[in-house]
């Protein structure tokens, strides 16, 4: 080979195109939400924690999130990469890219990623992680203020991402442990997925909220008897909903009070919004519901046009669904690390 | 023991609950909630990983997948609140920092003050003199990083929110409604009236602390001229 220059701190992966919106992401910031600062992170965190098992690295590195419509990227160095969550059509150097596995990517390798064909967030982990200096805490990008992840923003084209600086190093030892007979740079078998919309209208569970009973009791039905459709406005800030008008009965200001991730609020017109990882910290709409936690990652793979009909679920149900879903995680991530022979500690 | 104790504890989904001492506004409520919120912050307990005092009460997020959050968050919860509300106050009251927030109120600053001013019948003059008089206090930070919803406005300055939000209010514009006084961190829609704007920036990510306020702290607004409103504007961009 000649004139190879063997990059270091350097020219990891380079955009060529940055699809529709992709960010580096983890699971969030913690502890500073008394400042406004919200966690954040990985909108879909259970295809992010798969997608960085797969190529053996600690759940809590960053991730790109890749939104509906995917970037093209071009690797530098020889890599260790995963693509979990939503199905992608994604080509490496024109062949269809395996997903939910680890494959082994070759220097000067292209990853072309074009439509989402099914959920709309996929998370691509690289060995080693994305080395970005954590802010506030976290690799996450926070688009709102413009800090966290990539230089606070969105990749475009040109960019240039930095990989770990033994990342080849990294990739062919990890890859080494993996028993990948029979398979190019690649294994045979795969992490399930668990987040895709399995239907085209989705089941998401919600307690009420701390204002269901100031809506009208026709409105208190209907946000349980409409199938609410996700508008194209929808971001990671939140999900705007259309359907029915909600009605309230008892009208007036409410004072600011505190939002959650699920929190589903009503402002004036009536037309509900799912808050998001990046949704604000407090707000003054009456809150109607709340997405049960066992529920949000499925939400977030739900793109605009998708739609969704909420069920009422008790605080006790949505517990033992939360330690159910978790349960379920780690039996799978604990089995995708023992490939790689790491012992986990749960 | 405290006078103000919370009247109900909510679930917030499964993974927070607001503890809720006032549905209105007032300041006694605030204080009593930020004092639970300091007693709640000491007992450092590893699954709250968010302690949020906000206008009205306290809101705890946990973390869902920490070890040992308990199967009945609520229980525990009600248990801790108890617990802390019988402790003295005194080591969670803190008399808050005293921040000094430089504002111009000259009228390319001041978007609204005439509209107030012909509003509560007074002059635009002593609009800006009732506005910078009072001392206000942070009673939550909030909405998005670095913005501080403050108590203390004098209530025959007090209009509610405009019927129309404006689509775009400058970062640093310092704005009252509904008893309230806030000052916007980023550009951003906003529907308070805009009374004037400070040069300093209520957040930067690269800045230790990054958020300017905190609750608790103790604010008051001097006013200066557009031409220091620029001098201090450009400092804060070397910074």
């Amino acid at each position: 080979m000649i004139g190879r220059v063997l990059s270091t701190a350097s020219g990891g992966i380079e955009v060529v195109r940055p699809g529709m919106l992709s960010t580096l992401q983890d699971l969030g910031r913690f502890g500073q939400q008394q400042l406004g600062i919200v966690p954040g992170g990985a909108m879909d965190t259970v295809a992010h924690r798969l997608a960085n098992a797969l190529v053996g690295n600690d759940l809590h590195e960053a991730t790109l999130e890749v939104t509906m419509l995917g970037p093209e990227l071009l690797f530098h160095q020889e890599t260790l990469i995963a693509l979990s969550g939503a199905r992608f059509d994604a080509l490496l150097d024109g062949q269809p890219l395996a997903l939910d596995r680890p494959v082994l990517v070759p220097e000067g390798s292209r990853l072309k990623m074009r439509q989402a064909v099914a959920g709309a967030r996929a998370y691509l982990a690289v060995a080693g992680g994305f080395p970005v200096a954590p802010v506030l805490g976290s690799r996450s990008t926070y688009l709102p203020a413009g800090f966290g992840g990539w230089n606070g923003r969105a990749l475009v084209a040109g960019d240039s991402l930095d990989l770990h600086t033994e990342v080849r190093a990294i990739s062919l030892a990890r890859f080494e442990k993996l028993d990948a007979r029979g398979a190019e740079r690649s294994v045979r078998w795969s992490a399930p997925s668990m987040t895709l919309p399995v239907r085209h209208e989705i089941i998401v569970r919600a307690l009420l909220g701390m204002h269901f009973a100031w809506f009208t009791d026709q409105a208190q039905s209907e946000v349980f008897e409409a199938s609410w459709r996700v508008l194209a406005d929808s971001n990671r800030i939140g999900f705007r909903l259309t359907g029915p008008e909600l009605e309230r009965e008892k009208t007036g200001d409410i004072i600011s009070g505190p939002t959650c991730l699920g929190t589903v609020q009503v402002p004036a017109g009536g037309l509900p919004i799912v808050l998001m990882a990046d949704h604000q910290t407090t707000g003054g709409y009456a809150k109607i519901l709340e997405v049960v936690s066992a529920d949000s990652a499925n939400l977030a793979q739900l793109a605009p046009g998708g739609s969704l009909r909420f069920k009422r679920c008790s605080l006790e149900e949505a517990l033992l669904r939360r330690r159910r879903a978790k349960a379920d995680l780690m039996t799978k991530i604990t089995a995708i690390q023992a490939k790689y022979g790491q012992l986990t500690i749960q | 023991m405290m006078s103000v104790i919370p009247h109900a504890i909510l679930p917030l989904g499964d993974s927070a609950v607001y503890i809720e001492f006032s549905e209105v506004l007032d300041l006694a409520v605030n204080e009593a909630a930020q004092t639970l919120a300091a007693k709640i912050r000491a007992q450092a307990i590893a699954w709250i990983v968010d302690i949020v005092p906000t206008l009205g009460g306290v809101a705890l997020h946990f973390d869902v997948e920490h070890a040992d959050l308990p199967d009945s968050p609520l229980e525990v919860i009600q248990a801790l609140v108890s617990k802390c509300l019988a402790m003295p106050d005194d080591l969670a009251q803190e008399a808050g920092r005293l921040v000094e927030i430089p504002v111009c109120y000259e009228a390319e600053f001041g978007l609204d003050l005439a509209d107030i001013a012909a509003r509560v019948g007074v002059s635009v003059e002593e609009v800006v003199q009732r506005h910078a008089a009072a001392e206000y206090r942070v009673l939550m930070m909030g909405f998005v990083p670095g913005g501080p919803y403050m108590g203390g406005l004098d209530p025959t300055i007090n209009l509610p929110r405009r019927s129309s939000p404006r689509t775009k209010v400058l970062q640093g514009s310092v704005a009252l409604a509904n008893l309230q006084v806030v000052i916007y961190p980023f550009t951003t829609p906003g529907g308070w009236h805009i009374v004037g704007r400070t040069p300093r920036r209520m957040f930067d990510a690269d800045r230790q602390p990054a958020c300017l306020m905190s609750p608790r702290d103790r604010v008051r607004f001097v006013p200066i001229s557009a031409a220091e409103f620029r001098r201090l504007e450009a400092e804060e961009a070397r910074r």
